[in-house]
């Protein structure tokens, strides 16, 4: 890119049209990409009627708490964000705790089968979720773990991506020599990993807490199959079964839930945005 | 990659039973254990399981009853699921292709070097990616409404409204640009990665040849960008497979499910063979011919992409 600003003079610069061009289609898409946030938030806000105003309204109301009163009476709003905060953070933790430690055995140690049983955590990132969806329904009921929520975070606890990406990081970012200097000074494998390799790996694995967390915070499919009461849905089927009731749909109602319950992962990418794409860009395909 | 050196094989390995070597052995076989415990169960266990299923009749009640290719048979003769099959190729194909060629288009926008504001830009796109696929498909149901804004701006344009929640091409679209808006700006990044490990003196020396911009596209970029398109076309195939939440829920309104017929995918039809209709083994034999489709499309998308950009760096990619 240095290239292009260098040589501006150059005859296939897009000239002043060119660049007002360019500029609108990245706005253009921009404005796409934010545009259902503001929308999601605008129906929110209105009453119940605001969807089908014609021309549509684009004004931002005041009934966004009449609005989330109604959706507080039809489900326990909060009482499903708890949860799937609960669930998100434990399999959040556990992915972090256990790829970082994957990733760095395979990173940093030299063992028998060593590529094998890497290429096959590899090929097990193409697996469909699917196809194992019926028996490990099975496992789950014969350990009555249906309806609880050891079914959603358990077999969530370490994932292929997560080891994949630690091993990435990890081979670049954590020189050999610090690891043989804790040898030497006689420090067991684990207090190595623990106080040499974690302190220069934190970005990464912030990276990857933040992606998992997402990840879970928005699943569908899994909870939607072992979960079966109310007090243990999760955000996400919660906000569906607003949608999937017979007596006319309240968008107000739904799009004031909707909006609550993406506001929280909205203000955690904010903030950690730069981290998540600087840390997606730099480890997504490096091998 | 950096030489391990934990394992040592000089250090003192003249000690009793736990040598240096061994014990760094069993520390790396530890770490790297609760993988390959936990997949064991929740992973290998059940795809093995899955296909052992599809040969037998099961309600998940009463006991199992060996049926041969019985299951194959009904799911194969089932209109219902080569309507799921064909919305699925269909879906897959309007959600990935002007996807990824839009995808290529920001990143290539965002990569040139006069874009100001690159990071806000970034941020902006990649946002539609962290929201709830439950909450993307609630807000585009009223953007698609009958009397939605989508259809207000096709009637401003002079067009017909389309039936975008009942029609045959209508429910198609809408679920695909759901899916298109989820994930162009998370393709767009990874592209804009691949684009910046791209050499900039390779361009430079382009230039001296004379290479015009559209030149440069052809022959430096689009061959060196290869892997990254042929990673997020094989990553956008294999997620269009598995569609399932957006037509469920979008579908999903009346409060009757989301077997209707023009939205309907594989993995619909599977969760409702199994969890609606309590045909574990039809829905295993689903689960096993989704499965199949997927390993099909993969080699697919690997042997297309061998072949084109080939030695002279050339050719369209």
């Amino acid at each position: 890119m240095s290239t292009l600003r260098l040589l501006k003079k150059d005859p296939d610069d897009l000239g002043i049209f060119g660049k007002i061009g360019f500029y609108l289609i990245l706005i253009l898409g921009a404005l796409v990409s934010i545009f259902p946030f503001y929308w999601m938030f605008v129906v929110g806000t209105n009453d119940r009627g605001a969807v089908f105003h014609v021309p549509p309204l684009l004004t931002v109301g005041n009934q966004f708490f009449e609005n989330f009163q109604r959706v507080l009476d039809k489900t326990d709003f909060f009482q499903a964000l708890g949860n799937s905060l609960f669930v998100s953070s434990m399999v959040t933790i556990s992915v972090v705790f256990f790829c970082t430690l994957a990733g760095y055995a395979f990173a940093k140690y030299e063992f028998p089968f060593k590529n094998i049983l890497f290429y096959f955590v590899i090929a097990t990132l193409f697996v469909p979720q699917q196809l194992g969806v019926l028996p490990t329904y099975v496992i789950m009921a014969k350990l009555h773990w249906i309806d609880s929520f050891k079914a959603l975070i358990v077999p969530a606890m370490v994932n292929a991506f997560g080891i994949f990406w630690m091993r990435q990081y990890i081979s670049t970012a954590v020189h050999t020599e610090l690891i043989e200097a804790g040898r030497i000074d006689g420090g067991g494998h684990f207090r190595i990993f623990w106080n040499i390799a974690i302190p220069v790996i934190t970005p990464a694995m912030a990276t990857l807490g933040i992606l998992n967390f997402m990840t879970v915070w928005n699943d569908f499919f899994w909870p939607l199959v072992v979960l079966k009461n109310q007090e243990n849905f999760t955000i996400q089927i919660a906000l569906q079964q607003l949608f999937s009731n017979r007596d006319g749909l309240d968008y107000g109602m739904i799009m004031s839930a909707t909006f609550t319950a993406t506001l929280p992962l909205l203000i955690v990418f904010l903030l950690f945005s730069r981290w998540v794409i600087a840390g997606l860009t730099s480890g997504a395909i490096k091998s | 990659m950096a030489q391990p050196v934990i394992s040592s094989p000089h250090a003192e390995s003249k000690r009793p039973f736990l040598t240096e070597q061994r014990r760094s052995r069993i520390t790396a076989y530890t770490f790297i254990s609760p993988f390959f415990i936990l997949f064991s169960i929740f992973g290998l266990y059940p795809i093995f399981f899955t296909i052992y299923l599809s040969f037998f009749k099961w309600d998940a009640l009463n006991p199992m009853k060996f049926v041969g290719m019985k299951n194959y048979e009904l799911v194969t003769s089932d209109p219902t699921f080569w309507i799921s099959f064909s919305n699925t190729l269909i879906m897959g194909l309007l959600g990935t292709v002007p996807q990824i060629i839009l995808a290529l288009l920001i990143a290539i926008l965002l990569n040139s070097g006069m874009t100001r504001f690159k990071k806000t830009f970034r941020i902006l796109f990649f946002m539609p990616n962290i929201t709830s696929i439950v909450a993307v498909t609630l807000v585009f149901s009223t953007l698609f409404g009958n009397n939605g804004m989508i259809n207000w701006m096709l009637n401003g344009l002079g067009l017909e409204s389309v039936a975008f929640n009942s029609g045959w091409w209508g429910v198609k679209i809408a679920i695909s640009s759901m899916v298109m808006w989820r994930w162009t700006g998370y393709n767009a990044i990874i592209f804009l990665s691949g684009l910046q490990s791209i050499p900039t003196d390779l361009y430079e020396a382009a230039r001296i040849d004379g290479a015009n911009r559209r030149q440069q596209l052809t022959f430096i970029t689009l061959p060196l960008l290869k892997p990254f398109i042929v990673f997020v076309t094989l990553l956008s195939t294999i997620g269009a497979l598995q569609l399932f939440t957006e037509p469920y829920v979008f579908l999903g309104q009346s409060g009757t499910g989301s077997t209707r017929q023009e939205g309907i995918t594989m993995v619909t039809y599977l969760y409702s063979e199994a969890f609606r209709n309590g045909f574990f083994g039809t829905a295993a034999a689903t689960a096993v011919l989704l499965f199949v489709v997927t390993i099909i499309f993969s080699v697919l998308n690997m042997l297309v992409s061998s072949r084109m950009g080939g030695d002279t760096g050339g050719g369209k990619a």
